[in-house]
């Protein structure tokens, strides 16, 4: 019999995530005794921010759970009210917040794929190391991401916190000109967003099979951005009004945040998710790198997360671009909004998964409750599974150092956004 | 001020405090001039770009985010310790944030109503500037701070000269970039007269209302334009909450959106 050996794995500061977490692993023999994904991100008790609140001012304050996915924030929330008020912003509203979201995941997926992901993969520790030896990689990712945040910038005068959003529509209609610059660029990174989802499948990622749930947004014709029904793997098929009916968020003992829940199990959402659900609803020529990359889809393998994320920032650059070559300037960018009272509810696809909001709004439009789940909350239970079998797969033999590069990329290719899942953090009030 | 220029490159860290992460997206949105910038300076801790180092010594700290846990009172005093220069970075490091309006009502019941039973983590009731645990050498505001400021900070401090604060009020900015008055031609109740520039001014170049996400300007006289706004027909509420929003936690914004909240409601 071989002795027993203990291993206690601690990484304090989770690097290259966005916002403030760590990992603690214990392993007594073979059995993992501790397992922890701690999120000591401080809370900012968003709902409460809320409450009172006019539902005209919910698009700037929402914006503000995430720098990185602000948008999305806007869209969950001015479609809450507007499904509420019977608003219909019409189809050139809806086009540009395609085009818009398009830019959202475009700026997030390629800063995920090139500054956080990579050096895993290529074993630099951060991207500037990486950037020496792989500059035209890095390159290509950040005019990507530039591209991202240009096109947000088209619609909303900056990428972080964008101000041209309003419930019923837009602030500002973009000038022809401006349109043509981003069409242009568009056209131009088509290539180099085909070229980038090759390279990433290409990629030595670690084998892994998982039995797991996908969860995402599923509309009758086009792949999910800011409609659809709930949709997952194993048949769920619901409206987003009842998506408390099905999800509930659950405490941990050993965690301190809220885990989202389907009929009690973890699932997943994000890129991989809605891939694995809403294969036919892209294009042949994304399909066509899917299928040439030598990965069978759906995936079962959560490291596949990253070709998904390529193969949506192809996407969004193909979206994009359709949309936009046809471009007529509106001349009302917004419709009339007449505020009832009533509960709004609305979900669309934030860059890392299915963000759910609800808010209860009084007859003059201020909103007396809110409830917003973000998607790394609902990811949280899936990554504390998939560490759990990623571990027992590895083998508790390894160096302790291998066990902790291995669950680092886990926790780093589910994207987690921190920041926005901490306000579902449970916590204990200290007096000084 | 001493030069901060030495013979090797300067050493640089981003701290992240209560925030969303947004205002150091400002480096990572900075595209190819990030590695221009990284040879000019050298990141030893920037957690989210893949480098782990909070307590080495650096020539600046750049800090993201509010105090809103004990633990966090601890790690600001480290980084102000362990830091030459040290500067607050977006709205929630120079006025607590939009998380600050829980210093103005009961905290521990908006907490007890957010979250059903008691947890792990050790939250304090408010959420405060750096400036008030630590000495700050630079306050940069902006929800969030663009990479134009950040890089003109940079360059100050690299030329060992003292960065240029930008007070003015966002009215001087449109009227330099001949945007139309929003409030003027409109009637929108535009926070600009109060509001500190430094954005562009964005909201009124793209026809809506500016909301002070830039916090306030030099002399803001909050009086004058909250009587403006009623005006304009804004009910005193709707106004006091038109300051008490993204920062909410900076003085005259403080004073003017309780005034109106409390006063004339």
């Amino acid at each position: 019999m071989t002795e027993q050996r203990n291993i206690d794995i601690r990484v304090p500061v989770l690097a290259r995530v966005e916002g403030e977490g760590a990992l603690e692993i214990q392993i007594h023999g073979l059995d993992i005794t501790t397992l922890r994904l701690r999120i000591f991100e401080p809370p900012r008790l968003f709902e409460k921010i809320l409450e009172g609140r006019d539902h005209g001012e919910v698009p700037d304050l929402v914006a503000r759970i995430c720098g990185i996915c602000p948008v999305a924030y806007q869209m969950s929330a001015v479609h809450a009210f507007e499904r509420l008020f019977g608003v219909d912003p019409g189809s050139w509203v809806r086009d540009m917040r395609r085009v818009l979201y398009c830019g959202e995941w475009l700026q997030s997926h390629a800063l995920h794929i090139h500054l956080l992901a990579a050096p895993d993969l290529l074993g630099y520790g951060n991207a500037i190391a990486m950037a020496r030896d792989h500059p035209d990689i890095v390159r290509r990712g950040l005019l990507l991401q530039a591209l991202g945040n240009d096109i947000i910038g088209l619609f909303g005068a900056r990428s972080v916190h964008p101000v041209g959003v309003r419930v019923g529509g837009f602030h500002h209609v973009p000038a022809r000109s401006d349109v043509t610059g981003i069409y242009t660029r568009l056209l131009a990174a088509i290539p180099e967003a085909e070229a980038l989802v090759r390279w990433v499948a290409a990629l030595d990622l670690p084998a892994a099979e998982q039995r797991f749930v996908s969860v995402s947004l599923r509309h009758t014709a086009e792949y999910p951005m800011n409609a659809g029904r709930l949709a997952s793997s194993d048949g769920l098929d619901a409206g987003i009004d009842e998506f408390e009916s099905h999800f509930s968020e659950q405490q941990v003992a050993h965690s301190t945040a809220l885990y989202c829940l389907l009929k009690g199990q973890p699932y997943l959402v994000g890129p991989l998710a809605r891939v694995n659900l809403n294969l036919e609803r892209l294009p042949a020529a994304v399909r066509a790198v899917l299928d040439e990359s030598g990965i069978v889809w759906p995936s079962r393998n959560p490291f596949h997360a990253i070709v998904a994320r390529a193969a949506e920032i192809y996407y969004a650059v193909l979206e994009a671009a359709r949309i936009l070559k046809d471009y007529r300037v509106a001349e009302a960018p917004h419709a009339a909004v007449v505020p009832r009272a009533g509960t709004a509810i609305a979900g669309t696809e934030a860059p890392r998964g299915m963000l759910w909001h609800r808010y209860d709004v009084q007859e003059d439009g201020r909103v007396v409750r809110a409830r917003i789940v973000p998607p790394t909350s609902q990811n949280q239970a899936r990554i504390e599974a998939d560490l759990r079998q990623s571990l027992e797969a590895l083998g508790p033999d390894r160096s302790d150092d291998e066990l902790r590069r291995r669950c680092e990329m886990v926790i780093r290719s589910y994207d987690p956004c921190i920041s926005c899942a901490t306000h579902f953090l449970d916590l204990r009030v200290e007096r000084r | 001020m001493s030069t901060v220029v030495a013979k090797d490159r300067p050493r640089a860290a981003v701290h992240k405090f209560a925030s969303c992460d947004g205002c150091q997206l400002a480096f990572l949105n900075l595209g190819e001039d990030l590695l221009l910038l990284s040879s000019l300076v050298e990141f030893v801790h920037f957690a989210e770009a893949g480098l782990v180092n909070p307590e080495a010594p650096v020539d600046i700290a750049f800090v993201e985010g509010s105090i809103g846990t004990i633990r966090d009172v601890e790690r600001i005093q480290r980084v102000r310790a362990r830091s030459r220069y040290l500067v607050a970075i977006g709205a929630c490091a120079t006025a607590g944030g939009l998380q600050a309006l829980r210093n103005l009502a009961d905290g521990q019941a908006w907490i007890a109503d957010v979250y059903a039973s008691p947890g792990y983590v050790e939250s304090l009731e408010t959420s405060t500037a750096v400036a008030q645990h630590v000495k700050v050498d630079l306050e940069l505001w902006g929800c969030p701070v663009n990479s134009r400021q950040l890089i003109a900070a940079v360059r100050a401090l690299l030329f060992g000269v003292v960065p240029l604060e930008e007070h003015d009020k966002v009215c001087m900015e449109c009227k330099r970039a001949q945007v139309v008055c929003v409030m003027v031609a409109q009637g929108l109740p535009c926070m600009g007269p109060v509001t500190r520039t430094g954005c562009g001014a964005l909201c009124p170049s793209f026809g809506r209302d500016c909301y002070a996400c830039y916090g306030p300007a030099e002399n803001p006289n909050t009086e004058a334009l909250g009587r403006r706004l009623e005006g304009l027909g804004i009910a005193p509420a709707a106004i006091g909450r038109r300051f008490l929003a993204i920062n909410n936690g900076a003085p005259p914004f403080t004073e003017a959106g309780l005034r109106r909240v409390h006063g004339h409601d």
